[in-house]
């Protein structure tokens, strides 16, 4: 069966051309990778090779013609044993019929577009346990948010040989916040790597090592540093496992202080959660308490997925109480109510908590009883927690130390106004930071920062109690 | 480009002075290539033959718009991934960008599989979401198929780092081409593979153009083997359009890998007949060069050749090999045409475990 060589296209957007020559002539032998035409585009002129091996037997579309459609048949190849009598039957064929057979062949190429139909399917539903129970009598233990990074990390360490760290000053010099305080020494220079300064380079070790099945922990000296490494977090990490059709992806955990510090200006001062919280194959956790800090870390390390873990230089040094228990695991995804209220709901995550709970304080001795949940998860966000809070309340703010353009807050904002739109009785506002990059002069940097004053007077406004 | 092969390290590290002396008494001398014998070389002609069937026919579904999106074929440079998995054992790693459908069939992940991902079809080795330049295979340990130009350096460097870390002896195999060797993170992973003796062997696939820059237009030092020297990595330049000469190197990469004594480069020099793209014209190289590359150095013909010559193959059994190869490719075809599209509930699946 003598076979047709079609009008290429180009691109996926070609949708006709020009042949402009034809290189071969009917009768030429034509081998596969041979040039037998030179077609043209509004942007290029291309040659057309054979595949096949044979005779080109006839050409259908003279050299010259314009408009030539994509699939249009343009010659007819014979293959061997076969003749021009062959040929002689197909062009006996009426044109109105070789117009319809040019037709076919189009169609032929399109039969995806039918399956294509349907409609979009719903996101899945993400099911998240609640915290575990803190049995009765629990001894709690005040430690620093700094302590109980690096507890979990020991822990988790002791637990799996898979798991290792790799960062800048990670191992000899214990840290350059103090996180890795200590590992060095219980687990060996093998599991506790320093890297060079070279942020897009380790990022991009530590996901294939992920992909050989290793459990790393990459530290970043601060996460305005990782600028230089998101393209491996996003492009190699997150995107792999859905690129791979699940047979392979990257279990990492990313982490590091996130956000402004003090004094430390617009380069070294950049909160990146809405950033990753943007992405879909990420987890985000940005904890506020050390109990948060140590059992949401454990769960990072564990988790198959990569996980994006914002922590603060300032809270590092800050104490709370965390439960002394055999394996604190927190579930990622999940909020917490920090404090229960009636009158109205602050949602905040990380340092941003800290202006929320002042603030609350404050608003009490007015009177007003504030709910705050404390997201603790940026990705995937726990709305239903926030909504239910709104329901009672009917009445939200947002406080983060982001900018304010697509922040988390705008986030939120916005699927609320979608999935509680009855039960607001007042405009949600998103306390952010300020659209300005982070100056350094005390008293600038201070206005750039969202203020406990801020969030008291946001929270007055949904209230209407100004 | 056999005038490659010859080039040695011993020249230039006299001329780099105290510093690179320790090193250099390490460097490698590029290895004489050996004759194949005639099932090495069958073996090579199926495989080689195998990829450039499959490349043509997927550049003939392109233009047929079965194929979307982007679409780089490996035309012209089969020599390399051929010659280098002859020189590999199970359990080597391999990862590269995205000109990768050669280097997927070469380590043997199936045609239909590979054509029907081109297809964005169910049974694509990515269930049809990832595309030409995004292909896994876990169980033929091929870590992709990568789209970030040079972004599969670091990552094939990790490859090597778990295996350090595991103990085992497994070398990653990390493919780049020219253009990706101008790439920063290229470098970074120079310096932690050699710092920590990793097992990687970085293949420079030099086919001379980055897209349409010529390598001279874009690179201050032109001979990629030397791209490692501030690193104290060892480089060689291999012909790479001979399968023999690509997998006496390889060999010796391979060899010099699980011995402990870290990263080696192979430049190997080859050419790609085709555009960077599907839609790229060429129109910054004459016809000439091609056309003198396909008729001169063309790693199938020089196969072919040696065949006939040694009367291991006589014209007929190499048709024979010929058929066999435009049925797997055809085969793929039609099943990457015939398979449907992944179920819509495939949209949201995979995103996270």
């Amino acid at each position: 069966m003598p076979t047709e060589i079609l009008m290429p296209a180009l691109s996926p957007t070609m949708e006709e051309g020009n042949l402009s020559k034809w290189i071969k002539k009917e009768g030429d032998a034509v081998a596969p990778g041979d040039v037998i035409a030179e077609i043209e585009t509004d942007k290029a002129t291309m040659e057309v090779e054979a595949v096949d091996e044979g005779t080109l037997g006839k050409i259908l579309i003279a050299e010259g013609t314009e408009g030539v459609k994509v699939n249009t048949a343009i010659a007819v190849l014979l293959g061997e044993g076969e003749s021009a009598s062959d040929l002689d039957r197909q062009a006996a064929k009426p044109a109105a019929e070789e117009t319809k057979a040019a037709d076919d062949s189009a169609a032929k190429a399109e039969p995806e577009e039918k399956f294509s139909g349907g409609s979009v399917p719903a996101a899945p539903e993400l099911k998240v346990a609640a915290d575990p129970d803190i049995p009765e009598g629990t001894e709690m233990v005040s430690t620093t948010v700094r302590e109980a990074l690096r507890d979990a990390m020991a822990e988790e360490m002791r637990r799996d040989g898979d798991v290792f760290v790799m960062g800048e000053e990670v191992a000899e010099y214990q840290g350059a916040y103090k996180v890795t305080q200590g590992l060095l020494q219980e687990f060996g220079d093998k599991r506790v790597v320093d890297t060079p300064i070279t942020e897009h380079g380790f990022a991009g070790v530590g996901v294939g090592a992920a992909f050989a099945g290793l459990k790393p922990i990459v530290e970043f000296m601060t996460f305005n540093f990782a600028m230089q490494a998101i393209d491996q977090i996003v492009n190699s990490a997150a995107k792999t496992l859905y690129m791979a059709g699940g047979q392979m992806g990257a279990p990492i955990v990313f982490r590091g202080p996130n956000g402004a510090a003090a004094r430390v200006a617009a380069q070294h001062s950049q909160c990146y959660a809405a950033w990753y919280g943007h992405i879909p194959g990420l987890k985000v956790v940005m904890p506020y308490t050390a109990a948060d800090a140590k059992g949401l870390l454990k769960a990072a390390i564990r988790d198959p997925n990569p996980v994006i873990f914002l922590e603060n230089e300032i809270l590092y040094g800050q104490s709370f109480d965390v439960p002394k228990m055999d394996d604190f695991v927190l579930p990622i995804g999940k909020a917490r109510i920090h404090k229960t209220g009636k009158d109205a709901t602050i949602v905040s995550f990380g340092i941003g908590m800290t202006y929320a709970v002042k603030a609350a304080e404050e608003l009490a001795a007015e009177g007003i009883d504030v709910e705050i949940v404390d997201l603790r998860t940026i990705r995937p966000m726990d709305l239903d927690t926030v909504i239910e809070s709104v329901k009672k309340t009917n009445r939200l703010v947002t406080v983060e130390e982001g900018f304010p353009q697509s922040s988390v807050g705008a986030h939120i904002a916005s699927q609320v106004m979608q999935r509680a739109f009855d039960h607001l009785d007042a405009p949600v506002i998103t306390v952010a930071g300020k659209d300005v990059p982070m100056p350094y002069a005390a008293n600038l940097e201070k206005l750039a920062l969202p203020s406990v004053a801020e969030v008291v007077e946001a929270v007055k406004a949904v209230s209407y109690r100004n | 480009m056999a005038r490659a092969a010859s080039k040695t390290s011993g020249n230039r590290s006299r001329s780099t002075g105290k510093g690179a002396a320790a090193s250099a008494g390490q460097t490698p001398k590029a290895p004489k290539p050996e004759e194949f014998d005639k099932e090495q070389e069958l073996h090579a002609y199926r495989e080689m033959l195998l990829i450039r069937r499959f490349e043509e026919k997927a550049g003939q579904l392109y233009g047929m718009g079965l194929i979307g999106g982007f679409c780089h074929l490996y035309i012209g440079q089969e020599a390399v991934v051929v010659g280098m998995q002859m020189s590999m054992k199970e359990g080597d790693q391999v990862i590269t960008g995205y000109r990768d459908h050669g280097h997927m069939l070469a380590t043997g992940m199936e045609a239909r599989g590979v054509m029907a991902e081109l297809t964005g079809r169910r049974n694509g080795y990515s269930k049809g979401k990832g595309g030409s330049m995004h292909m896994f295979s876990k169980e033929k340990k091929f870590y992709g198929g990568h789209g970030i130009v040079g972004a599969q350096v670091p990552l094939g460097t990790g490859l090597a780092f778990a295996n350090r870390y595991r103990g085992d002896d497994s070398v990653s195999i990390t493919y780049f081409g020219d253009g990706a060797a101008n790439q920063g993170q290229v470098y970074e992973s120079f310096n932690m593979a050699s710092l920590w003796k990793l097992p990687v062997i970085y293949i420079i696939e030099n086919n001379r153009y980055a897209m349409g820059t010529a390598v001279a237009r874009s690179s201050a030092e032109t001979d990629f083997s030397h791209r490692g020297l501030s690193f104290k990595i060892p480089g060689i330049q291999v012909d790479g359009m001979d399968v023999r000469a690509v997998k006496a190197a390889g060999e010796l990469a391979v060899d010099w890998c699980r011995s402990g004594k870290g990263p080696i480069i192979l430049e190997m020099q080859t050419y790609r007949y085709r555009g960077h793209s599907m839609s790229d014209p060429a129109k910054y190289r004459s016809k000439d060069e091609v056309q003198k590359m396909r008729s001169e150095h063309d790693p199938i013909e020089q196969v072919k050749q040696r065949l006939l010559a040694s009367k291991w193959a006589d014209e007929d059994a190499l048709k024979a090999i010929d058929k066999e190869v435009r049925d797997v490719v055809g085969d793929s075809a039609e099943f990457a045409q015939t398979d449907p599209e992944p179920d819509v509930s495939e949209l949201y699946t995979d995103i996270l475990l």
